[in-house]
């Protein structure tokens, strides 16, 4: 699935042969430089459809940056990016304009925050703000804008007597399912979760994760879920690409990257970790 | 064709912070026919357990094929595109652990149920055939509600063992299926598995009680430390 230089293992692998479906995400070539620091140094993936990608790393490794590309928040300095889908299949989403790109953001892709300021408006009330891109993309009927907000929190297993609440006075869980809907509203494709569950207690991350879990399956949703935590990744991924300095140093299946690390770094992440 | 050729497959592991390569099996050969079943033997440490893996490719081969006939056209499981093995994992090939790894919050019943519901069968039709399985292995019915989280090794197992053979497969490959079992338990599972073996179902296993099984046995590969010998 990957075509980095700097991965020794998938340069041995084969092409695939038995799915012959293309890639959902296909991404070549990113390369984001900050000042003289190169954040991420010609990363290359593909997700195909109803995978979960994990992404990990220390901070600093390029992963986050690597998924603002990716919810297109941020252009690479070099790179390509397609997603295939009806309407913009073999289009370089960085070669849209800002219109088209929002365009793009709002319905095709969703996104989780580690920190939920990012992505939600603290004031606002729940349901609101999980209306938000539904009214950015043309709906303004209020009923049809309540039941989506209705039917998108229930799905995220929010309890739906406090979806006029302001996210600011619920819990950390809350808050991440109150996003999790939001991302979810528009059904997009592609859902990018960075950290999801980071910081938030041990029992609440567990039954956030089945959450996320139960909805992966049932919406054969694609999903690129960066996090350091490898008990989330081995939860929820069905491969992992690992980075370092900006480049991937390895990728393979998420049980093949925890129990036969090539890479010495793997190696040294995944023993002292586990 | 074979539906499984190992042909010259080498393992070992480089321990890069050791600097150190550890062996564990050299150019291992054999086939596997559909319906056959191989039981692999050897001394701890021979790399029983590691051979599984590498066919089921949580570990990477070092050296050496794996052809697999799938019903999609035959693929070198040592080096396959990640996707395309995971694709295999899902509808043809098995992997039976000696360990559950149970998930917070998600009930035996359920768990059983998952490698169905994610292969798109309905749920009714799931949860009845999870019922018969662990029904035929002798989970006490009160307890498939609970997490098994904080279940006995057997009855870990036990849901294991259910989860891991509920999907139609062509190809298991059983690590100690049977270590933490009581003998019902272990009777019940090997009439599971002459079921599956009667059915064309391909099997390759390590055995702590290699008797349960020995009427299954249609080969074996011996594993001794270090230089194999592959019969079949």
């Amino acid at each position: 699935m990957l075509m980095a230089s700097s991965n020794h293992r998938a340069a041995r692998l084969d092409a695939p042969r038995l799915v012959q479906h293309p890639p959902l995400l296909r991404a070549t070539g990113l390369t984001k430089r900050y000042g003289g620091r190169l954040a991420v140094d010609n990363v290359s993936l593909e997700v195909y459809p109803g995978e979960v990608l994990g992404v990990v790393g220390e901070s600093g490794s390029g992963k986050s940056t690597l998924l603002r590309m990716l919810n297109l928040e941020e252009q690479p300095d070099a790179g390509t990016y397609t997603l295939h889908l009806d309407g913009i299949a073999g289009q370089d989403l960085f070669a849209l304009d800002r219109f088209d790109r929002r365009q793009v953001q709002i319905q095709r892709i969703g996104v989780v925050y580690q920190n939920p300021h990012l992505g939600l408006r603290m004031r606002f009330t729940s349901s609101g703000n999980v209306a938000e891109r539904l009214l950015i993309a043309g709906e303004r009927s209020f009923e049809t804008l309540r039941a989506a907000a209705r039917e998108s929190l229930s799905a995220s297993e929010f309890p739906l007597d406090r979806m006029d609440d302001p996210p600011r006075v619920l819990s950390g869980g809350m808050q991440q399912r109150v996003q999790l809907a939001k991302a979810l509203a528009m059904k997009p494709a592609l859902l990018l979760l960075d950290e999801p569950t980071t910081g938030l207690d041990v029992s609440i991350q567990a039954t956030v994760l089945d959450t996320l879990k139960r909805l992966q399956r049932e919406r054969e949703m694609t999903i690129v879920l960066v996090s350091h935590d490898l008990g989330v990744i081995r939860t929820l991924s069905d491969r992992v690409m690992v980075m370092r300095y900006g480049q991937v140093v390895e990728a393979g299946l998420t049980d093949q990257i925890l129990d036969d690390p090539q890479h010495p770094y793997t190696q040294q992440l995944v023993h002292a970790k586990l | 064709m074979p539906l499984l050729h190992v042909d010259q497959l080498t393992k070992q592991f480089d321990i890069h912070h050791l600097q150190r390569e550890i062996g564990v099996f050299y150019n291992l050969s054999f086939t596997l026919e559909a319906g056959q079943f191989l039981l692999v033997t050897g001394v701890n440490g021979a790399g029983k357990s590691s051979l599984l893996r590498c066919l089921y490719r949580t570990y990477v081969p070092t050296g050496g094929h794996a052809w697999y006939a799938s019903q999609h056209g035959r693929v070198d499981l040592a080096t396959a595109a990640d996707v395309d093995i995971a694709l295999l994992r899902q509808a043809e090939i098995g992997f039976v652990t000696q360990f559950l790894r149970p998930r917070p919050r998600v009930s035996a019943l359920e768990l059983v149920m998952e490698p169905l519901l994610d292969a798109g069968v309905d749920w009714d039709a799931a949860q009845a055939e999870a019922e018969s399985w662990l029904d035929s292995l002798n989970l006490k019915r009160e307890v498939w509600g609970a997490y098994p989280t904080t279940f006995s090794g057997g009855e870990q197992q036990k849901v294991n063992l259910a989860r891991a053979l509920i999907a139609p497969r062509r190809l298991i490959l059983l690590d100690e299926p049977t270590a933490s079992l009581d003998r019902l338990a272990r009777e019940s599972l090997v009439e599971r598995l002459t079921v599956l073996k009667e059915s064309g179902v391909a099997m390759i296993g390590v055995f702590h009680h290699p008797e349960d099984i020995r009427h299954l046995v249609d080969g074996e590969i011996l594993l001794t430390s270090a230089v194999m010998n592959g019969v079949a």
